[in-house]
């Protein structure tokens, strides 16, 4: 067993400052009313004089910017859940242990993040990614592991001599002991660990209790230490509240990167996708605004959400600005982990495809990206159909030759002595071609097909009406058109 | 001087004749063998812009990509169309052997819209060219999308209509007319330096051998065909 405990030395403070890019003064409190005190402040408070352990009054004194804000456990503790729910990614054995560590036992994973150093930069840098400052130690103990970090000794011991030698080094405060017995050790000049070995165990046991020492045989490896097992919940949910009101779409982003590096290292740990996600904003005295991001495929990309997310971002707009951010994974799907390849596969290629459509259509909407398909009719009208891209056409009928380009509505053609004219009088090329079907709905066809030319040799496909003195229309070119505004509004009519 | 000592001369590394192109990477090719001996690639430039002027309408530019798109979605890339002026005709695609679950049609009115969704599709791995219909736009957006192209590695074929004609970024710019039933390709710009005689193309074959058999011909001012009446 080797175990990674992940202590976050500044967790009051990182939960309403991780989301912050602006370096103001702050400083968590606890208690109530005159009684409140500092818990905890960043760098900038630090610098002003203001320190832990001072009254909120005392703080005040020496900064009048000084933002103060109430602890809140609660949230405390739904972020340590989270980190756990994000750690599990890189083991099933994730483990909390209150007020401020996640412990993750290693041993089996370390082959596949590359070595105990590899994997140590990997929880790391993933930990600064979400924005929080964390302590890591990894001993073969989860005791000694949690200690190591409490002590702030970021070690990497794997083998049970060199705990032994490392644990003797620590200061005897981290044996948790009463205020009364940790007065006794220091006025006997007992400051470290190997102070504690040396005096004989049971008059000190009887002095100190027999706690202290069981807890050192659970560091040390001679007792068990069982810890219970995190279970990540069905869904994920997190909220996180903005550091200063925010409207701008990058601002929200700042705080939502963090929470999609969470989801995504959840949704990798349960090896899932994120098909719908729904994103909520709150105001002031407001309704809160909800987005709903629906994706193609089911994804665990937290690029991609980001820049899914941006586009939906983009092109909304808010009615005021938004004071804290939640996100919510509204439908996940099983999704299969994708294995490291050198060279670019098909997979990778779909997943390419899958992704620009949805970037395309965060910001143009549903209909604005289609594809296309064939139809089993020999209507021309009938011929094709939106679809969603990347849906397989039925087998091409053979027909005959067909323009490039169809008009949704064909175009009464002008006449001139019964002979059609478009732009100068027509000559036919080829045809007719009759198309005569759909009486069995309400779309009857009866028409003769012409492949013309007009005078500046543009080919264009006409069609005349069967019946007694049917009339001329234009249905196709055989090439582009060049840009008119009419075409434009053809073809959005054609795609609704 | 005889002929070998006459190649020694030529072949000799530091003799550069305006006839020859500088090196251009290897193009797409267009299907037509005629379009390809004049492109410096022997193709349609890739990772880079393309714009082909139209004298007029509905002469045959589309048909002029429709080989190099179909063996592009035949090889599992994707061809997107951004902003078409009329519905591409799915039937007829799937005729000229385009592989349709591999075509995107990103429909829009607003021209940055176009530029953007033009930019993203040609910075996507899976996209192979972008067809896009685009009469005004500044030289700097044609310029960013350019640089999307060489990033994405996949072609730009931009259809403007002939009126517009400064000079711009675009790696090859062809000028379509139709004369004679025929299809005049004229190279305006090509990477490598010279311009070549144009060429003409039968876009449409079919139709001259079907007006054929229907005892009819394109200059036949008075077409004979039962039931018109001209």
């Amino acid at each position: 067993m080797l175990w990674l405990a992940l202590r976050l030395p500044s967790l009051p403070l990182d939960i309403f400052r991780r989301a912050a890019q602006s370096d103001e003064a702050f400083a968590i409190s606890s208690g109530e009313g005159n009684r409140a005190s500092i818990i905890a402040c960043n760098n900038r408070a630090r610098g002003k004089g203001v320190q832990a352990g001072m009254p909120v009054v005392a703080a005040m004194a020496l900064d009048a910017q000084l933002h103060v804000v109430a602890r809140e456990a609660d949230a405390e503790q739904a972020a340590l859940e989270h980190i756990a729910a994000w750690a599990l990614q890189f083991t099933p054995v994730v483990s909390i242990a209150l007020p401020d560590t996640v412990l993750l036992e290693i041993e089996g994973s370390l082959h596949l993040f590359g070595g105990l150093n590899g994997l140590r930069r990997q929880v790391a840098n993933g930990m600064s990614a979400l924005g929080y400052q964390a302590v890591i130690a990894i001993a073969p103990t989860p005791l000694a592991a949690q200690w190591f970090c409490s002590a702030n000794v970021p070690v990497r011991i794997r083998h049970a001599d060199a705990l032994h030698v490392s644990l003797a080094q620590l200061p005897a405060s981290v044996l948790d002991l009463t205020p009364d017995a940790a007065r006794l050790l220091e006025d006997l000049g007992i400051a470290t660990i190997a102070d504690c070995l040396a005096l004989p165990r049971s008059g000190l046991a009887r002095r100190i209790g027999p706690r202290a020492f069981d807890l050192l045989d659970r560091a040390a490896g001679r007792l068990p230490d069982p810890r219970p097992r995190y279970a990540p919940p069905t869904v994920y949910s997190a909220s996180q509240p903005l550091p200063a009101p925010a409207q701008e779409a990058e601002m929200l982003l700042f705080a939502a990167r963090q929470l999609l590096a969470e989801l995504c290292g959840y949704l990798s740990a349960t090896a899932q996708g994120v098909q719908r996600l729904q994103l909520v904003l709150s105001h002031h005295g407001r309704e809160p605004t909800q987005l709903t991001l629906s994706l193609v495929a089911a994804s665990r990309d937290a690029e991609h959400l980001l820049s899914v997310l941006r586009e939906c971002l983009n092109a909304t707009q808010l009615p005021s600005p938004a004071i804290a951010i939640a996100l919510r994974s509204e439908l996940l799907l099983p999704v299969a982990a994708r294995s490291a390849s050198l060279l670019p596969d098909a997979a990778r290629q779909a997943e390419a495809a899958t992704q620009l459509v949805e970037r395309l259509r965060a910001r143009l909407g549903e209909e604005g990206v289609v594809g296309l398909r064939t139809m089993d009719d020999y209507r021309p009208e009938r011929g094709w159909h939106a679809c969603e891209p990347g849906t397989p056409s039925s087998a091409a009928t053979a027909t005959d030759s067909r323009p490039l380009w169809l008009l949704t509505a064909p175009r009464p053609l002008d006449e001139n002595n019964a002979a059609p004219c478009y732009e100068g009088r027509l000559s036919l090329l080829a045809g007719p071609e009759r198309i005569e079907t759909g009486w069995w709905d309400d779309a009857l066809v009866e028409r003769d097909y012409f492949v013309a030319a007009n005078p500046g040799q543009a080919l264009l496909w006409i069609y005349r009406e069967r019946h007694a003195g049917g009339k001329w229309y234009l249905h196709g070119f055989f090439a582009a058109l060049s840009l008119c505004i009419a075409g434009y509004s053809l073809l959005i009519a054609a795609v609704h | 001087m005889n002929a070998a000592a006459l190649d020694t001369v030529l072949n000799h590394p530091a003799i550069w004749r305006g006839s020859a192109l500088a090196p251009v990477p290897r193009g797409l090719a267009t299907g037509f063998p005629e379009i390809d001996a004049v492109l410096p690639g022997e193709g349609w430039p890739v990772g880079a812009l393309t714009e082909i002027y139209a004298e007029r309408k509905g002469i045959g530019e589309l048909q002029l990509a429709m080989p190099a798109a179909a063996r592009l979605t035949q090889a599992g890339r994707w061809l997107t169309f951004v902003a078409a002026p009329h519905v591409p005709y799915a039937p007829a695609l799937a005729e000229r052997c385009l592989d349709l679950a591999r075509v995107l049609m990103v429909n829009t009115t607003v021209l940055e819209e176009r530029l953007w969704a033009a930019e993203q599709a040609l910075r996507a791995t899976c996209c192979g060219a972008v067809l896009m219909w685009l009469d005004h736009a500044h030289e700097r957006a044609l310029r960013r999308l350019q640089l999307a192209a060489e990033e994405g590695g996949s072609s730009l074929l931009l259809f403007r209509s002939a009126r517009v004609a400064p000079a711009t970024t675009a790696a090859l710019r062809l000028h379509v007319s139709r004369s004679d039933n025929r299809t005049v390709i004229r190279v305006l710009k090509r990477r490598g330096g010279g311009l070549p005689a144009p060429v003409a193309l039968d876009l449409h074959p079919w139709i001259r051998f079907s007006a054929r058999a229907a005892g009819l011909c394109a200059a036949d001012a008075t077409p004979r065909i039962p039931g018109v009446v001209c």
